[in-house]
């Protein structure tokens, strides 16, 4: 398996208003907690390290 | 302070060679007699080599210190006959407890497998640790532990150091064959052979305190992040023999070690922490902690074991315990070098093999430390999500790190290990440590590492193996079945043995080689390959 970058969200638009949604009520600190328990909670749905390694790469600035 | 140990003093004595003014060839001396100095003393002696240790101070350690011995190092002591005495009187325990804030979010049971003769850890604090090993040592006729020698001077010739030693009677030479420096973090003997030890240094301090309480807590490990009790800092509750807690409390970096010394500073923190609890303030320190290593543990005829060698953080027991496992790898080699059965070769597959223990431990009490103190924001910030979610999603759990406990590394790349044909289950891989199992002998009940003897073993399933020897070492053979019986087939599993296997295992109980069916030729190059003749 290698990181997944063509399109794979089903309903983009709807999935992307959920997230920005489920943020629209926080202050930043209260948004960047959340964004570190997702990050958490998805990257052990992925669990493949090679996969995880890839996507650190690719989000770095 | 200290109401609950009257620590020894040992008698200054002076060495004939120091009264006549005539310097002795020692074969090895021992720099250090701490928990590292004086168990490679005991091995030595154990192996047939005379030692002279040296110590500038003439008591035992001042403070509870290292406190948590893990089962390798036990195994250790356990092989020279002193671990029976620090198991009776030390703490043994399985739970650890994390909290965050104000809430339980995790706990672990270090679950250690049944059917081995040592726990998986005790807590004991170090001065009877010391103790214990000095009485050990006292009747030993190999063993000349010299208290109130410190090591001022070194020099090196080709085949020998020559060491300047201060004694209350003034200065002397003294010469030996080889050097084991166990000097401490700190060690002099480093600067004297001008050793590059580097790495990272970390900033934030640490409160260590030990109190004497009577209250009945439970025999858990309890580690708190950001408690009521002391916020944005974490902190420590650990038992120790004779009622006596050991407390650890994070200072951040701007603290002041002197202020935090203090009685009336400590107190208020403790009656923070335990409220409304009795107690007495025993013993405490402030410490700052740094990861590093030594560029060679050899230099020349000085080999560096224990902290000299490696410092780690705190968390995880991995100071004293990596120190211990240092010993017992040299220890043998040593002995085989000083009776002429090895090369010098020998002795530098300890710095291979060691020193990526070193590494393993400075990796993994690293990783501890950025996660106890984490180095910015965002990495708090994810350190606290963990935490949030361990209590209910135990995905998260794996993820937390209040210290990985010590556990021996296996020497997966030693020179010394001959590769593995066909396929093998489970953890007995060449270069790992001897799992115990209990077995019969004589129709008693026993342990199999104690079947063990102190040279090179072929451990048989098959009753076909015959003694292999390389030069005047021999590899004695153990027969399952007839020296001894699995009675519970736990060997048998543990060693992923079938009818034929054949394992060889070295003086310090590690797996050399394996095979499923027994060649004498093999044997043979795998024990020349052992003892770096390969």
């Amino acid at each position: 398996m290698t990181l997944i970058l063509h399109p794979n969200i089903q309903d983009p638009d709807g999935f992307y208003q959920e997230l920005t949604d489920s943020q629209r009520s926080l202050d930043e600190d209260a948004a960047s907690d959340m964004n570190a328990r997702l990050v958490l909670i998805l990257a052990n749905h992925i669990g493949d390290r090679k996969i995880l390694t890839e996507a650190l790469k690719l989000a770095a600035p | 302070m200290f109401s609950t140990y009257d620590a020894p003093v040992y008698p200054y004595i002076q060495s004939t060679e120091q009264s006549l003014g005539q310097p002795a060839r020692h074969k090895v001396v021992v720099i250090g007699a701490g928990p590292v100095g004086l168990t490679a003393a005991l091995d030595l002696a154990a192996r047939g080599v005379a030692v002279v240790v040296l110590d500038d101070n003439n008591t035992v350690s001042v403070g509870s210190r290292a406190v948590c011995y893990a089962k390798r190092s036990l195994e250790v002591w356990d092989r020279l006959g002193v671990a029976d005495r620090m198991i009776a009187k030390g703490i043994e325990w399985k739970l650890g407890k994390v909290f965050f804030g104000d809430r339980q979010v995790y706990q672990f049971d270090l679950l250690p497998e049944d059917g081995h003769k040592i726990p998986a850890f005790i807590n004991l604090q170090q001065y009877y640790l010391e103790d214990y090993i000095v009485q050990a040592a006292a009747g030993n006729p190999l063993i000349d532990i010299r208290w109130k020698h410190k090591l001022t001077g070194l020099r090196q010739d080709s085949d020998h150091a020559v060491l300047t030693v201060e004694t209350p009677d003034g200065q002397f030479e003294t010469k030996a064959d080889w050097v084991i420096a166990c000097d401490g973090a700190n060690s002099a003997t480093r600067r004297m052979v001008g050793a590059d030890f580097a790495g990272q240094v970390f900033q934030d301090r640490f409160l260590i305190a030990d109190i004497v309480m009577k209250a009945d807590f439970p025999t858990e490990r309890w580690f708190w992040f950001d408690p009521p009790f002391h916020r944005n800092q974490s902190a420590l509750l650990h038992k120790q023999c004779d009622s006596v807690w050991r407390l650890d409390f994070q200072l951040g970096v701007d603290a002041d070690p002197e202020v935090e010394k203090r009685a009336e500073n400590i107190i208020p923190r403790v009656k923070a922490m335990l409220p409304g609890v009795e107690f007495e303030l025993e013993w405490a320190s402030v410490y700052q902690f740094a990861c590093r290593r030594i560029d060679e543990f050899r230099h020349g005829r000085v080999i560096f074991a224990g902290d000299s060698a490696h410092q780690v953080s705190p968390f995880g027991a991995r100071g004293a315990n990596t120190g211990v496992q240092d010993v017992d790898n040299l220890a043998w080699k040593l002995a085989a070098v000083v009776k002429g059965d090895a090369d010098a070769a020998l002795i530098d597959s300890y710095h291979d093999e060691r020193a990526f223990a070193a590494d393993d431990n400075i990796l993994n009490s690293t990783r501890s430390t950025d996660f106890i103190s984490p180095k910015n924001a965002a990495s708090k910030r994810f350190r606290n999500a963990v935490l949030d979610m361990a209590e209910k999603a135990s995905f998260a759990r794996p993820l937390v790190n209040s210290g990985r406990l010590s556990t021996p590394t296996p020497y997966v790349h030693s020179p010394l290990n001959t590769a593995d044909e066909g396929v093998w289950q489970g953890r007995m891989t060449p270069g790992t440590a001897c799992s115990d199992a209990p077995v019969t002998v004589n129709g008693k009940a026993g342990w199999f590492m104690h079947q063990i003897g102190a040279g090179f073993t072929l451990l048989d399933f098959g009753n076909a193996a015959e003694p292999v020897s390389v030069g005047d070492t021999k590899a004695k053979v153990l027969r399952v079945g007839v020296d001894f019986e699995d009675t519970e087939r736990l060997l048998t599993k543990r060693f992923d043995a079938q009818p034929g296997t054949v394992y060889l295992i070295r003086p310090d109980q590690y797996v050399a080689a394996r095979w499923r069916s027994f060649s004498p030729a093999k044997a043979t190059a795998a024990l020349a390959r052992a003892l770096a003749k390969g």
